[in-house]
């Protein structure tokens, strides 16, 4: 009987670190890094009025059904990846934060992490400093954009531009 | 047969050769001119021979020519290379949409003339699936409503900041030169205007001031280098310096902060960490021309396929 009991708890002993083992793989499986650092970024370029979501959301009731919006952000004509919904992204139960799809909130200035679930390598470069713009110091501080500076998120492919004027031609100095 | 003289005054050669080449050397150097700053300009020694006073007063001199000119204060920086910094430019071919952004915040910042108008970076456009390494034949007066257009691509050329510049070969007045942080510079003060470091350049990166170059001063950048953005004369050539106004501050240039799509990276080539080095690092780079050895320090890449 004694020896029984102990043989379970030799058992136990080989379990109890696996699991924790596990808990840790599991507990943050997006970027291993992504606490750590931090990038200078310029607050989300927000409609004018709009953040934080909470002051109209509150006391909404959350309907959880793809529909097509009537009463509010009907200008937002969904065009990112077939078959997206809101809550991919945005979080039902606390609005001012986006969540990512293991249930980790993060704010919406961090929110480069969200977009880099699917866009890895592009979250890589951009991280590393060559995917979109850099302003600041070469060699200091650097300021980097949030994806959503560039790339409307609900419609994220980069806009048209109009073109500055070619140079006079040669032809036409006079 | 002797020639007889019309005015019948006895004047042996020599002395009229004398009368003659003084006369001529009047003519050329203003006497009457008393202004100390003229003679200054006119005797001032190379860049690189004057000591930190001689340039000082240079630079003083220089500061008050342009306020009289201008009616503005500009400030004109002798700001050194910092060392252990070798500049070095990446530019992702494949997310340049042709948009010229680059080009007007260049003249803005670099105080090119207006007119008659200079721009140091020129974009070319391609069609995809043509030749297009011919840059001769390329278009550059492209001007549609919207871009980037189907089946288009786009090329900004610029000084190429060559480790091995042709240009700087080329000067019979050594008005221009490789600053140690690899920035090509010129001294609007030395050069004569021969243009044989345009004919010798291989990216058609130089500019000539065919006229006086007009800016009018609401529109002057008044934070200058000397070898870099100061109001240049007429009969002198110019040419991007990576702002190097801006850059031995540890800014970025003021095309890499003006392109909307990030395509302009910029940093330093010795530093492992620098953003041009991952380029160089993770992605297909190559430099123009370069089988002529010039060593550019301009890398074009593309970051991903489209």
């Amino acid at each position: 009987m004694g020896v029984d009991i102990l043989k379970r708890f030799k058992r136990a002993w080989l379990i109890i670190p696996l699991a924790l083992f596990l808990m840790y793989l599991t507990s943050n499986p997006v970027h291993a890094d992504q606490d750590l650092k931090k990038f200078l970024v310029p607050p989300p370029p927000f409609t004018p009025g709009i953040f934080p979501c909470s002051q109209c959301h509150k006391d909404m009731p959350v309907n959880r059904k793809p529909r097509r919006l009537e009463m509010m952000h009907q200008e937002i004509n969904l065009r990112h990846m077939p078959g997206g919904w809101c809550f991919d992204c945005h979080n039902p139960d606390d609005r001012d934060r986006l969540r990512l799809a293991n249930g980790t909130l993060i704010p919406f200035e961090e929110s480069y992490n969200l977009c880099g679930q699917c866009h890895g390598t592009i979250l890589r470069e951009w991280k590393a400093g060559l995917h979109g713009k850099r302003t600041g110091y070469w060699n200091g501080e650097k300021q980097y954009l949030l994806c959503v500076h560039c790339h409307w998120p609900h419609e994220p492919a980069f806009k048209p531009l109009t073109p500055m004027p070619p140079p006079v031609r040669p032809s036409d100095i006079r | 047969m002797s020639k007889r003289n019309p005015l019948s005054l006895e004047i042996d050669r020599r002395t009229l050769l004398k009368a003659l080449s003084l006369g001529l050397a009047g003519t050329a150097l203003p006497l009457d001119r008393s202004d100390a700053s003229f003679w200054e300009a006119f005797l001032q020694k190379h860049f690189r021979e004057m000591n930190e006073e001689e340039i000082r007063s240079v630079i003083k001199r220089l500061e008050s020519e342009y306020r009289e000119k201008y009616r503005k204060g500009i400030e004109i920086s002798n700001e050194k290379a910092i060392p252990g910094v070798l500049f070095g430019y990446g530019l992702d071919l494949s997310r340049c949409i042709g948009c010229r952004r680059c080009v007007y915040a260049c003249v803005e910042e670099n105080n090119q003339s207006l007119d008659p108008q200079i721009h140091w970076i020129t974009v070319l456009r391609f069609k995809k699936g043509d030749k297009w390494v011919d840059l001769e034949n390329s278009e550059k007066y492209y001007n549609p409503p919207q871009v980037p257009e189907k089946d288009y691509f786009y090329m900004p050329v610029q000084c190429q900041q060559c480790e091995n510049p042709p240009c700087v070969k080329a000067c019979p007045t050594q008005a221009t030169w490789k600053e140690p942080d690899g920035i090509v510079v010129i001294d609007y003060n030395w050069c004569i205007g021969c243009r044989y470091c345009m004919a010798a350049c291989p990216y058609g990166a130089r500019r000539f001031n065919w006229g006086e170059p007009k800016r009018p001063p609401e529109r002057l950048n008044p934070k200058t280098h000397y070898l870099g953005n100061r109001p240049r004369y007429r009969g002198v050539v110019e040419k991007c310096t990576f702002c190097i106004q801006r850059t031995r501050k540890g800014r970025y240039p003021a095309c890499v902060e003006a392109c909307p799509v990030g395509a302009r990276k910029f940093g330093n080539l010795l530093d492992p960490e620098s953003e041009i080095r991952y380029a160089i690092q993770h992605k297909r780079v190559f430099r123009l021309k370069e089988d002529l050895n010039t060593y550019p320090k301009f890398y074009y890449f593309f970051a991903y396929g489209r």
